[in-house]
């Protein structure tokens, strides 16, 4: 497969925030970007899902609470079960973890403010799908913007992620939402879903973000899908 | 939030067997002579006088809601309409080239080239933001945002000037966490960034916050939608959430006051008069809305604001070609039992009205249906004269809309000159003492730095997103917002808002316009071209002589400053009442200004350090200007003298030189001096580009002036290796005043100011960014 041929789906819920976002940094990283709404049982043979940021369903029960009953979310369950590749941003990260696609739980944040701001983060995993365009232990500067990104879950799930280099990134210099053990993003067994508080789509130019670190991530699957 | 499931149980005391009886407009006829409740809601007596003249009868309890909401200062601008024609006096036809839509619309539309065109708002919400100020601020964001709906656009970005009493005072630890909550919560859940925005303290807004709003749209020119129902048979189409008793303010009086004097009437559940918002129902209906209007679904459209369908329909039909029928029945409520004049009156959040063809109206259905946003058809255009209102049946509401929405009362409110401005203007602020050793001017530049009006706004704007779409290319600390509009070509947008307040208050005229001319300035230094003004002008009481000399000056000096910088007004907002018993604010003319640059990626930021080798230059000439300054504030609690000198003609060249600049890559950062002066300019632009700098004062100077002066039209610049001769010679070549004070040092981890000493950026840093943080947590 040509990287222009690699097609990644990018779901809209209501209350979807960054989709265009994450399709602008899916077509800035060479793949075609495709829309997915979130009453369509359907991926349209897309070969990756980004589940984006915003406010899904308004978030008013639980952050992605909702979202996870949503007609798409069935598809990308049974899709991920088969291997493919799914990154959860923010929202997207608290629907996967709804959806159990991911452990633990996104939490309000200890400071009780919604914060916004350029965050450092370590990469301590560069194998998964989303993460091999990343040297381990570079530190990336990407946006953070959230009020529940505090990661939480129980010590021996968190045992366990960190024995099995489960955890991508970390935060440095300053951790922003009181995270467990710094943790800024996971992914699953087989390191084909990732999920992360921080916003990779919105460092993907320096014109508009801080860096372009976050291309990386994008960058990452596409290799794996090309490769295949 | 709302909890609909009991306001739905409340059972109406009133009605407890169903039908209550209407005040019709037949059962008006009837009954001319009936007690209402006029003065309750506002009304003066000459006003109801001319109501009954309007109607030849008695108005119904209904259409009393409507003249009494539409007549009141928010909404019909009675006491400010007289003034405010000196916008339109004084706007020429060439200013007037670009401008698609003007004062009048909901909001300005200006084209900005390449078949785009942006429009831009500001709104008050001070006093609910005052009463409840989460919901107050949420709601302002709210209802900006459905104005720059109505006009066909995206919207694109917020940006909220907001002012409280002294950032130490309790009742401000109450008002500005929430307020700052509102409008991120709110505009954070739409999906705008925000990008700019003031936070100012002052002991004026003590018990009067002001929470202006502002929102930016784009669209394609030839999109433009406007507010008007023509086409008889078209169809009225009320969308987006349900209307209930929240919002109701002034009208609630008639829940306890019915017609018939019914007393149990007053046992009613009543809900707060501060609306309550649904930013997740207003973002569904922004995408439901920019559907509609790509497939060509709307003949006109009205968001509802302030005075909910009141406004809206007869809005709608004054602005139309015909009248209007509208079966209250056929509103979808969420609360039981509520009357007409309720219905009417309701500012339940979230909520559209559009005309649409009999034709289309199918397909509209399908788009809400898509979105899950609630669409109703309510009525009908008519080729009749009167907008008529019929519930349970009968006519309750027969009005000519101009009367309503155009006609409204027109005060020429006593205009005086206070004795005391001569008192204040007396009070030389150039007499103060001053710093005189090195030590204190180094002390001086600290302590500046860290007053709540100077010390950094992160604590504030780190609660809101300002990355979202994707297209911000500046945003707070920059002296200007700057948006890009259109990917392929790079061409981009900037906004800024602005208003010392404290000059306005020395001189209203020379306030207003120095305001208008730090919007600009803000805009030119990002590298963009200024193009277009709108303003949010919060004032005490309209029926203070010298509040309202105070605004007829601020608006003369806006508008002559916008004549002098060729730059028309395109909208505006007008908050009276602003003042708790006797003390009223400062005159606060917010000036607005959006800008034009043509490639986003030319931009100027602020923080110095990101070329190498920078010379650092001043633009402009530094003047003994003391009055109204940060500095005699900070230091000696005052407020007198003379406000700077307004050089209009100079604020353009620096407009002209700034783009040049930026276009040929002549300028690696820039920053407009304003409060605080030099100083504050050079400690922002290091600690924001984490680069020290080496600064060495005129030999001629006096250091204090030099640094703390807040004389207007300057601008410190900096400007890469190699430039800095063909800068020079383009600022003589056109005659503007360009000094050399500096050079950045990369290696330099310190503000080194010759006469002053060395400043470590991390002192400095601890300074401008602890005290928002300690006061507020």
């Amino acid at each position: 497969m040509s990287a222009a041929g690699a097609r990644i789906g990018v779901i809209t819920f209501p209350g979807s925030l960054d989709d265009g976002d994450a399709r602008r940094a899916v077509r800035r990283a060479g793949a075609s970007d495709v829309g997915l709404w979130h009453g369509d049982a359907d991926l349209h043979g897309v070969d990756a899902v980004i589940v984006p940021g915003g406010f899904s369903y308004g978030d008013y029960l639980r952050c992605g609470a909702i979202a996870k009953f949503a007609p798409v979310m069935t598809e990308v369950v049974r899709a991920a079960g088969q291997g493919m590749p799914v990154l959860g941003v923010c929202n997207g990260f608290q629907v996967l973890c709804e959806a159990g696609l991911l452990p633990g739980v996104l939490t309000r944040n200890s400071g009780l403010h919604y914060v916004c701001r350029d965050q450092w983060l370590r990469v301590d995993n560069n194998t998964s799908t989303w993460t091999t365009r990343y040297e381990p232990g570079a530190e990336l500067l990407i946006p953070i913007k959230h009020g529940e990104g505090r990661y939480v879950a129980e010590d021996p799930v968190l045992d366990r992620l960190e024995g099995d280099g489960r955890v991508l990134f970390r935060y440095v210099d300053g951790n922003p939402n009181g995270s467990r053990r710094d943790i800024a993003g996971i992914t699953d067994e087989r390191g084909r879903v990732a999920g992360l508080m921080p916003h990779p789509e919105h460092a993907v130019d320096p014109l508009t973000g801080p860096t372009d670190d976050g291309l990386g991530m994008f960058l990452s699957a596409l290799d794996t899908l090309v490769a295949a | 939030m709302t909890d609909p499931t009991r306001e739905a149980a409340t059972q109406d005391p009133a009605t407890p067997n169903g039908a209550e009886p209407v005040d019709s407009v037949e059962h008006a006829a009837r009954t001319p002579e009936l007690d209402q409740p006029y003065r309750e809601l506002g009304l003066a007596d000459d006003e109801y006088e001319r109501i009954r003249e309007i109607l030849g009868r008695r108005p119904t309890e209904a259409e009393l809601a409507m003249y009494s909401v539409m007549w009141s200062e928010h909404c019909s601008y009675k006491s400010s309409k007289t003034h405010l024609k000196y916008f339109g006096e004084t706007t020429t036809d060439e200013m007037r080239a670009k401008m698609l839509a003007g004062i009048g619309e909901n909001a300005g539309v200006v084209d900005i080239g390449d078949g785009w065109a942006v429009t831009f708002k500001v709104e008050s919400h001070n006093h609910p933001s005052y009463v409840e100020p989460y919901q107050g601020a949420a709601t302002g964001v709210g209802g900006i945002v459905r104005d720059i709906m109505a006009m066909g656009a995206r919207p694109v970005a917020v940006a909220d000037p907001l002012r409280f009493g002294p950032a130490d005072a309790a009742d401000t630890r109450r008002v500005l966490p929430g307020v700052v909550e509102g409008v991120g919560g709110y505009g954070n859940c739409l999906g705008l960034p925000n990008i700019g925005g003031e936070v100012v303290f002052d002991e004026s807004y003590a018990r009067n916050p002001l929470v202006n709003a502002m929102c930016v749209g784009v669209l394609k020119s030839d999109e433009l939608q406007l507010a008007h129902a023509t086409g008889t048979g078209n169809k009225v189409i009320l969308f987006g959430a349900r209307t209930g008793l929240d919002g109701i303010g002034g009208v609630s009086v008639l829940a306890s006051e019915t017609f018939s004097g019914d007393e149990t009437g007053s046992g009613r559940k009543k809900l707060p008069s501060v609306q309550v918002g649904d930013p997740f129902t207003e973002k569904v209906l922004i995408e439901c809305c920019l559907e509609l209007y790509g497939s060509d679904l709307v003949v006109g459209v009205q968001d509802l604001g302030g005075a909910g369908l009141s406004c809206a329909t007869s809005e709608l039909a004054a602005a139309g070609d015909g009248g209007m029928r509208i079966d209250l029945d056929t509103v979808p409520l969420r609360a039981e039992g509520m009357n007409p004049a309720e219905i009417l009156s309701s500012e339940s959040q979230e909520r559209m009205c559009a005309i649409v063809r009999p034709e289309d109206v199918d397909s509209f259905m399908a788009v809400c249906r898509k979105w899950d946003v609630t669409a109703t058809v309510i009525g009908e255009v008519t080729d009749e004269e009167h907008l008529r209102i019929d519930w349970r049946g009968e006519c309750v509401v027969d009005v000519p809309p101009r009367t309503v929405a155009d006609e409204g009362p027109v005060y020429q409110r006593p205009v005086r000159r206070p004795a005391e401005q001569d008192l204040i203007a007396a009070d030389d602020a150039n007499t103060l003492s001053r710093p005189a050793t090195a030590a204190e001017l180094r002390e001086t530049v600290l302590r500046m730095a860290a007053s709540p009006n100077l010390c950094s706004r992160e604590w504030v704007t780190g609660q809101y997103d300002h990355y979202v779409r994707g297209n911000t290319v500046l945003a707070q600390p920059s002296d200007g917002g700057v948006l890009r509009v259109d990917e392929e070509t790079d061409r981009g947008i900037a906004v800024a808002t602005d208003c010392n307040a404290r000059y306005t208050r020395l001189d209203p005229y020379e306030g207003a316009r120095l305001a208008l001319a730090e919007a600009y300035r803000n805009v030119a230094v990002t590298g963009s071209k200024p193009v277009a003004v709108t303003n949010c002008l919060n004032f005490g009481s309209a029926e203070d002589p010298g509040v309202m000399w105070q605004f007829q000056q601020s608006v003369r000096g806006l508008a002559d400053a916008a004549a002098e910088l060729g730059i028309p007004v395109t909208g505006g907002n007008v908050s009276f009442y602003n003042q708790t018993g006797g003390d009223p604010i400062l005159p606060t003319p917010v000036a607005g200004v959006l800008g034009v640059i043509d490639d986003v990626t030319a931009r100027i930021p602020t923080g110095i350090g990101a070329a190498p080798g920078e010379s650092l230059l001043l633009l402009g000439d530094t003047r003994e200007e003391f009055g109204g300054s940060e500095w005699s504030r900070v230091v000696h609690g005052h407020l007198g003298g003379t406000p700077p000198r307004v050089d209009l003609a100079r604020e353009r060249l620096l407009a002209d030189v700034l783009g040049i600049g930026s276009r040929d890559g002549l300028i690696s950062a820039a920053h407009d001096l304003s409060e605080g002066g030099l100083a504050q300019a050079l400690v922002e632009m290091s600690l924001i580009g984490e680069t020290g700098a080496r600064i060495v004062l005129p030999e001629e100077a006096d250091p204090f002036v030099w640094l703390f002066a807040e004389s207007a039209g300057r601008v410190a610049v900096s400007v890469p290796r190699g430039a800095e001769l063909k800068f020079t010679e383009l600022c003589s070549a056109r005659g503007l005043p360009c000094s050399k004070i500096g050079v950045v040092d990369d290696e330099s981890r310190a503000l080194e100011i010759q006469g002053v000493g060395d400043i470590p950026l991390s002192e400095l840093r601890e300074a401008w960014e602890g005290t928002l943080p300690r006061l507020f947590g």
